[in-house]
């Protein structure tokens, strides 16, 4: 049996997780997910500026703070905190151990950046057609600012075979990145697919943190003890595919066969076809129990052939956006911020301004559930004791959206009555940089497995 | 008839990928799941969300996690960045179909 955990749900989640995995209890490995699908593009932008950026800074001060750990433990760590410049990652991890004086064998796995590529790829017929709309990617090349292929669990598994104890990564499939120890461990092969289901599966379970073990978890979340020392997910694995997913003892949270379930719906499609770079996942086959307390045992996992494709993440700039709020306060704020709403759209008109997409919503009324579910009662909507005017535009021309932003503010003063604003000045104007997700044969990808031991 | 809020015989979790929200729910007790399939069917759902969800819904049924899964298209305002919402990724979509009411009577 191996003990694998995860310590970072995306990033920007808990800096003390991965730590508190490492330390207050056994594991054998700990993996880290950074990367969010509009991640790259941002980490794409720091490395024009400086080469030696494009990568998740929190690991390397993470690794710096639990190496010694991490070595005494003898725990092995992977990560895909390598974003656009795995190199530099790895330079940086390796100049850390070196100051600690602590000898340690890094690698890295690349090869998922096709960024320099997709004009070959275009040449050679490879459309990158947009899996939701059809579109070849040769509407938008301009445009393009990432793309990376999602890379399996394989290149990660022969980094460990070879030695590695930290494996840092660019892209790769979140939950590829526990399979691969698995892979290592019991030496599964292609053809092992009900296996290969299962540790993917078990990575899919653990790959949003504490997401799988009473975080966000809506059956009695008011009596999940300690959030604020919740333990995060760690999956026990059997070579013959069998796991049990529990958190170290006297942590914080609970994992049920509810909990258990929620994560396992979580961004769900067809659940007979859940596609991996490794094989074809069917979540009908899981058989949940609950194995103790704490503790939910999986079993009965089925799985099929891998597809022939990679699944390529592309990032592209879609104009400009800003989004603007205002208070209104008791009696009638729902009233007083619908108006407000017509004014500004009346003033909006006036100065000619377009927009490719407008949006309004009240936050407090009903801006999460939508009007057809949730508007509130004519008499409940006059006592609210407040709603936020939340105003949204987007367009391809940076003016427009600017001139909106300078609109928000003096409805204050020259608008419907008892309003605060949010203390934030205009709103800000960014770039919008959207997704287009695209399929590539895996014959045109190439994994690369390097090792890098640090100088004694 | 007994007419009961399905958030009474279910919990649910949502996500998104691209502009499609996924909502999943699942049977608070196993008897309830046949109730689930009967009642909260795709066409149902799609008016549920109504003005929120421009496109299909597709259903699908998980009968070993007494759960059903839901992909919304076109529910997202273009989804991810491209979105104006508050909500871009549907997180809260989940809570929003508990609010459904369904004929709660045993199948």
């Amino acid at each position: 049996m191996i003990r694998i955990a995860n310590g970072q749900g995306f990033w920007g989640d808990s800096l003390e997780a991965p730590v508190e995995q490492v330390r207050r209890g056994p594991i054998d490995y700990l993996t880290l997910d950074y990367l969010a699908e509009v991640t790259m593009s941002i980490l794409q932008k720091q490395r024009s500026r400086d080469p030696k950026a494009g990568y998740a800074h929190d690991f390397v001060d993470m690794i710096a703070r639990v190496l010694p750990d991490l070595k005494e433990r003898r725990i092995k760590v992977i990560a895909n905190a390598g974003g656009v410049n795995p190199g530099a990652c790895k330079d940086a991890v390796l100049d850390s151990a070196k100051r600690q004086c602590i000898p340690i064998t890094v690698a890295t796995v690349s090869g998922d950046d096709i960024m320099d590529r997709l004009d070959d790829f275009i040449a050679q017929g490879i459309e990158l057609k947009n899996m939701e709309s059809g579109e070849p990617l040769s509407a938008i090349r301009t445009q393009v600012r990432s793309a990376n292929a999602y890379v399996g669990a394989w290149p990660m598994a022969e980094a460990l075979a070879k030695g590695a104890e930290i494996v840092i990564t660019g892209r790769v499939a979140d939950p590829s990145l526990a399979l691969a120890t698995m892979i290592h461990e019991f030496q599964w092969k292609r053809g092992d697919w009900n296996r290969l289901a299962s540790g993917t599966i078990a990575g899919h379970v653990i790959e949003c943190g504490a997401q799988s073990t009473g975080g966000n978890c809506q059956v009695d979340w008011e009596t999940i003890p300690h959030l604020e020392d919740v333990g995060y997910p760690i999956v026990e694995m059997e070579p013959d595919g069998s796991f049990c997913l529990t958190k170290h003892a006297g942590t914080g949270g609970r994992i049920t066969v509810a909990s258990a379930k929620e994560q396992l719906l979580y961004e769900m499609g067809d659940p007979v076809e859940f596609i991996t770079p490794d094989c074809v996942s069917d979540f009908t086959s899981i058989h949940l129990e609950q194995a103790g307390p704490d503790r939910v045992r999986f079993s009965g996992i089925r799985g099929r052939a891998e597809t022939p494709f990679y699944k390529v993440s592309i990032s592209y700039t879609a104009g400009f956006k800003a989004i603007g709020s205002m208070v209104y306060a008791w009696p009638d704020a729902y009233a007083k911020a619908r108006a407000a709403d017509r004014i500004l759209r009346a003033r909006l008109e006036k100065l000619g301004l377009r927009f490719d997409a407008i949006r309004t919503e009240f936050l407090g009324a009903n801006a999460c559930h939508g009007i057809a579910s949730a508007e509130p009662s004519p008499k409940l909507a006059a006592q609210l004791p407040e709603v936020v005017l939340r105003v949204g535009v987007r367009s391809e021309n940076r003016a427009a959206v600017e001139r909106f932003a300078k609109e928000i503010a003096p409805l204050a003063l020259n608008g419907p009555p008892v309003v605060a604003g949010l203390g934030m000045g205009r709103p800000r104007v960014e770039e919008v940089v959207a997704y287009w997700p695209a399929l590539i044969p895996k014959t045109a990808v190439t994994p690369e497995v390097a090792l890098w031991p640090s100088e004694s | 008839m007994a007419k009961r809020k399905l958030i009474e015989l279910a919990h649910a979790r949502s996500g998104d990928k691209g502009d499609t929200s996924n909502v999943g729910i699942i049977a608070r007790q196993p008897e309830y799941y046949p109730i689930l399939v009967r009642e909260v069917t795709a066409d149902r759902v799609k008016q549920h969300f109504a003005g929120v969800c421009l496109g299909k819904v597709e259903r699908f049924e998980l009968p070993n996690l007494g759960a059903l899964n839901f992909l919304l298209h076109q529910s997202l305002d273009g989804g991810g960045t491209l979105a104006l919402k508050a909500d871009p990724q549907g997180k809260t979509y989940s809570s929003a179909l508990l609010r459904m009411e369904i004929d709660a009577d045993p199948v």
